[in-house]
């Protein structure tokens, strides 16, 4: 697949594979970014993969300006192969659907012709992969929802969603690591945090991501909270 | 350690920002003009990443409780001790029990205060910037407010002897000012009217002519509604050629958004890692600060440099602040 560079301002240098997010796109976006990583470049200071870019943050010196760091890059990136297969972790979300929790799933219902079950039942049973992790600290872009419980954003975006709040809007799925604003409809919630600003990896999740949403009752969702409560 | 009588505005504690977090959504924070917060900290023999305390507008009410020296860099917000206006942009001894004030915005938009030693909050994510969306950092994750007890780390030996020196000189409660300040061509002006250098953006192209020459020839004004994750700018609507619907990718410090409505927004430290609205330009890194310390109501006009260009500006000023620490440091060893 052929990657084109160009500068995103002047310390900073953007790897483009696509305009569309495909299988195929998110691939290379993610074998991209594991050699870059693995690589180690010295002027390099972070990457940044999104869907179908990668942008590398390089300290600028007298070695350093633009052409170097894309030699240096186009030297590392030389060796993928299209074949590069990257193991996928599976996680498991809990889900408490519906009630305080969830003030919006009826609206998902109605609005597609469904019962309050059925929204969970096909919420749940999807399989989903992170596409990226942006908009806030530990945020998953996820793809993958089925169109059936597909919802408009809110008109008018709430000033306060609740951290941990999981929701749809358009044909996406997510869940808000911090407390934000925010429009999308909010069908449940999790006990588990996906923002961990004192771990060494500080999300939940990561690009490449499987995921599944397991529903549990709102007392599983309350004992969940006490026993990380006791844990801390 | 310094005691907070009146948090001002917005005083947050901030360093060169949380590096190497983006790709799990953390935002880089850390202080908004980055060449005014390094000078404060060459200033008292800090290293440039330091945390320092960023004044926005309204300053803080500030009593020092331990004899040290600090200075004060960036946008003029006519500070003064007990009551006596002090000079910027030099080192400064203050005892125990002198009130640091801010009264009236005379130039600038924000000032930089650092303590020899730095202020010695603890790192998250190997940063001590303050992130208040995620209440993380600085100080517990929020801007500094009255009754705040901020902690000094330890300074360096020479600057320690210093202390001792001026401890025993100057009576209590009271305070010494350099009578020596930078070359005048390191101290920045703030005017009202600010022309700054811009690349191109990555989606410039998908704009209209008249809009790619708008954004060049006319004058933006910063609306009110600017702050730490972004400066709105007010000025001729700019439209695509077509309607395009781009995916998020990532941006940087300086890029130049222009959302649906037609009016550019210039991301600021506080950015989301990542937009999907198209850049139409970059503000080239050396003269952010220049946008820092813009006010709402003041003007910016953009001028087009390449790439290269902007990374030699870049070296210049990393060879001017390596000339500046060595200077700064001989005159310390004979006092401030």
């Amino acid at each position: 697949m052929e990657i084109i560079y160009s500068p995103l301002g002047d310390d900073a240098i953007l790897l483009e594979v696509g305009h569309k997010l495909t299988k195929e796109t998110t691939n290379t976006v993610r074998s991209i970014t594991r050699l870059i990583e693995e690589a180690s470049i010295d002027p390099v200071i972070e990457v940044i993969p999104a869907f179908t870019t990668v942008t590398v943050l390089y300290d600028v010196s007298t070695t350093c300006r633009y052409e170097n760091i894309k030699g240096l890059l186009e030297k590392v990136l030389v060796e993928m192969t299209e074949l590069d297969q990257i193991e996928q972790r599976t996680i498991e979300i809990p889900v408490c659907y519906g009630g305080e929790y969830g003030p919006d799933l009826e609206f998902v219902a109605i609005h597609n012709e469904l019962t309050v079950e059925e929204v969970i039942t096909i919420h749940s049973a999807g399989t989903y992969e992170v596409n990226m992790i942006g908009f806030a600290p530990g945020f998953p872009f996820i793809g993958g929802m089925s169109e059936k419980i597909a919802a408009p954003r809110r008109s008018t975006p709430r000033l306060r969603i609740p951290e941990r709040s999981v929701g749809i809007a358009g044909l996406q799925t997510g869940v808000y690591p911090i407390e934000t604003p925010g429009g999308w409809q909010l069908i449940g919630r999790t006990p588990i945090d996906l923002f961990l600003p004192h771990e060494e990896l500080p999300s939940l999740l990561q690009a490449g991501d499987r995921i599944v949403f397991k529903p549990i009752s709102e007392r599983e969702y309350t004992r969940w909270g006490e026993a990380c409560n006791a844990s801390n | 350690m310094l005691q907070i009588e009146k948090g001002g505005l917005q005083t947050t504690i901030q360093d060169l920002g949380r590096r190497g977090f983006q790709k799990y959504g953390v935002i880089v924070s850390g202080v908004m003009d980055t060449y005014a917060h390094r000078l404060a900290n060459i200033l008292v023999c800090n290293g440039e990443n330091e945390a320092t305390i960023e004044i926005t507008l309204l300053g803080p009410h500030v009593t020092i409780l331990s004899d040290c020296i600090f200075s004060l860099t960036g946008g003029d917000l006519s500070p003064s001790i007990n009551g006596v206006p002090i000079k910027m942009w030099r080192p400064i001894f203050a005892k125990k029990g002198c009130k640091l004030t801010f009264g009236k915005p005379i130039s600038g938009s924000r000032t930089y205060l650092s303590v020899s030693g730095g202020i010695a909050v603890s790192e998250v994510m190997g940063s001590r910037s303050t992130y208040l969306r995620a209440e993380i950092g600085g100080f517990k994750g929020r801007a500094l407010q009255k009754g705040d007890i901020v902690p000094i780390g330890e300074s360096s030996d020479s600057i320690n002897r210093l202390i001792d020196k001026y401890t025993k000189e100057v009576s209590p409660a009271s305070f010494i000012q350099a009578d020596w300040t930078l070359q005048s061509l390191a101290i920045p002006h703030y005017p009202s009217k600010s022309i700054v250098r811009v690349i191109d953006g990555r989606q410039r192209t998908l704009f209209n002519e008249k809009s790619q020459d708008n954004f060049l020839n006319q004058a933006f004004q910063i609306s009110a509604e600017s702050d730490r994750m972004g400066y709105r700018l007010k000025g001729p609507k700019l439209a695509l050629k077509e309607p395009t619907e781009l995916l998020s990718e990532a941006v940087s410090f300086g890029s130049i958004q222009v959302p649906p409505d037609g009016q550019p927004i210039i991301l600021m430290a506080d950015r989301q890692t990542t937009g999907g609205y198209p850049k139409i330009g970059e503000v080239a890194t050396v003269d952010l600060p220049k946008v820092s310390q813009l006010k709402p109501g003041e003007f910016i006009s953009f001028k087009e440099i390449t790439v290269e260009e902007a990374q030699i500006a870049m070296l210049e000023e990393r060879k001017l602040l390596n000339q500046l620490t060595k200077a700064i440091s001989l005159k310390l060893k004979e006092g401030i």
